[in-house]
């Protein structure tokens, strides 16, 4: 079956991030597909590359990174969020005027579309949040 | 399998007190470009986001209320507001703003996107969609 | 068809759990997942409610959330299962359609 997840809670603080990864990980185990993962409100932080958690904690985002890198899952940041929060990719600094960008490998920025075709084209949606 | 899906968005929390509330507005009017059968659940403090006379000038937040009536432009006219929610919270249907839309099958007649409807009928609305999106 | 309802947070903090309990149909299963798990303790002010408002669906906790906390799995309603992460999964392949209450 084809599985849709969104995350919609900044990491660390809520728990979202982390059950939607043992979530997802025992999707594919099971041999479900989870073509996308869609991260909206404050879970667009997941995606960050400059967080740095405490050597003896997990990394979220490094997580998400390998786990989409292994199984080809397509990770999109909503635009929208993204840039309220300051989560920027090359591009949309560049075009901002801003002096950085910190989107993590394996993520993408783009548009709310993504989150309603994933709903089309998924058997399920489930969603992580607060 | 036809390509239209039944799509709810479910709206639960109040406005302005967190981000929620808009950007689930902000999902709806993106999706309404993909031409799905959408409908939007106000329950709980989700019914607060429907009120009248919102006026956000002394906390420096954007009033997104008016968008709702905008909705209608979208093709986005079933809005299902639960009626026991709004008696728990000592509301009526005259506490909301009033939500129009033009019935493009009845000549354009202008008609009420709110729809009150019992807890036991919201339950049914939401178990005949495909994808719940909850905010 | 039916619905898997997903609830997060814990009943003694908002009304979450008994409005989705409140909103399913015969049928229906509810899985209570990270703080959410705080409604399947039998013995607190709630139980008896959670139970009377779960008549006719069938209740989950995730074992690792529980676990987390720990809550002895005997100090659960009788009324309640436990599944793991790829119980979670078959849940939300067994029936029609994912709503997370949150």
């Amino acid at each position: 079956m084809k599985i849709g997840v969104v995350i919609s809670e900044g990491p660390y603080t809520h728990q979202a991030a982390d059950t939607a990864y043992h979530f997802v990980k025992a999707a594919l185990a099971k041999g479900h597909e989870v073509p996308r993962v869609f991260f909206y409100h404050d879970g667009v932080n997941v995606a960050t590359r400059l967080s740095v958690p405490p050597q003896d904690e997990r990394n979220i985002q490094k997580n998400w990174t390998e786990l989409a890198k292994e199984h080809g899952i397509d990770m999109v940041v909503c635009i929208a969020a993204a840039q309220r929060r300051g989560l920027l990719d090359e591009n949309e600094a560049e075009r901002q005027g801003k002096d950085a960008n910190n989107i993590a490998e394996g993520f993408r920025i783009s548009g709310l579309g993504q989150l309603i075709e994933m709903g089309i084209q998924t058997d399920r949606l489930v969603m992580f949040g607060d | 399998m036809s390509d239209t899906k039944k799509f709810l968005y479910v709206n639960r929390k109040a406005p302005y007190g967190t981000i929620y509330a808009l950007e689930s507005l902000e999902v709806v009017l993106i999706g309404a470009a993909f031409e799905q059968d959408v409908a939007l659940a106000f329950l709980d403090d989700g019914v607060f986001q429907l009120t009248k006379g919102q006026d956000t000038a002394g906390i420096g937040v954007k009033n997104f209320s008016p968008t709702f009536r905008a909705l209608g432009d979208y093709d986005v006219n079933k809005l299902y507001v639960e009626r026991e929610s709004l008696e728990e919270r000592g509301l009526t249907e005259d506490d909301l703003q009033e939500i129009m839309y033009e019935d493009e099958d009845d000549d354009w007649a202008e008609k009420p996107s709110i729809r009150i409807v019992s807890r036991a009928e919201m339950a049914e609305i939401m178990a005949e969609q495909d994808v719940i999106l909850s905010f | 068809m039916s619905t898997l309802h997903t609830v997060n947070k814990s009943p003694f903090e908002t009304q979450t759990l008994l409005s989705c309990l409140n909103h399913c149909r015969e049928g229906d299963a509810v899985l209570l997942i990270e703080d959410g798990i705080y409604g399947g303790i039998e013995g607190s002010a709630l139980s008896e409610i959670v139970k009377e408002s779960a008549a006719g669906v069938s209740l989950y906790v995730l074992n690792e959330d529980v676990k987390a906390r720990g809550i002895d799995p005997g100090r659960l309603l009788g009324e309640v299962s436990g599944v793991d992460y790829e119980g979670f999964v078959d849940l939300v392949t067994q029936h029609d359609r994912t709503q997370s209450w949150l």
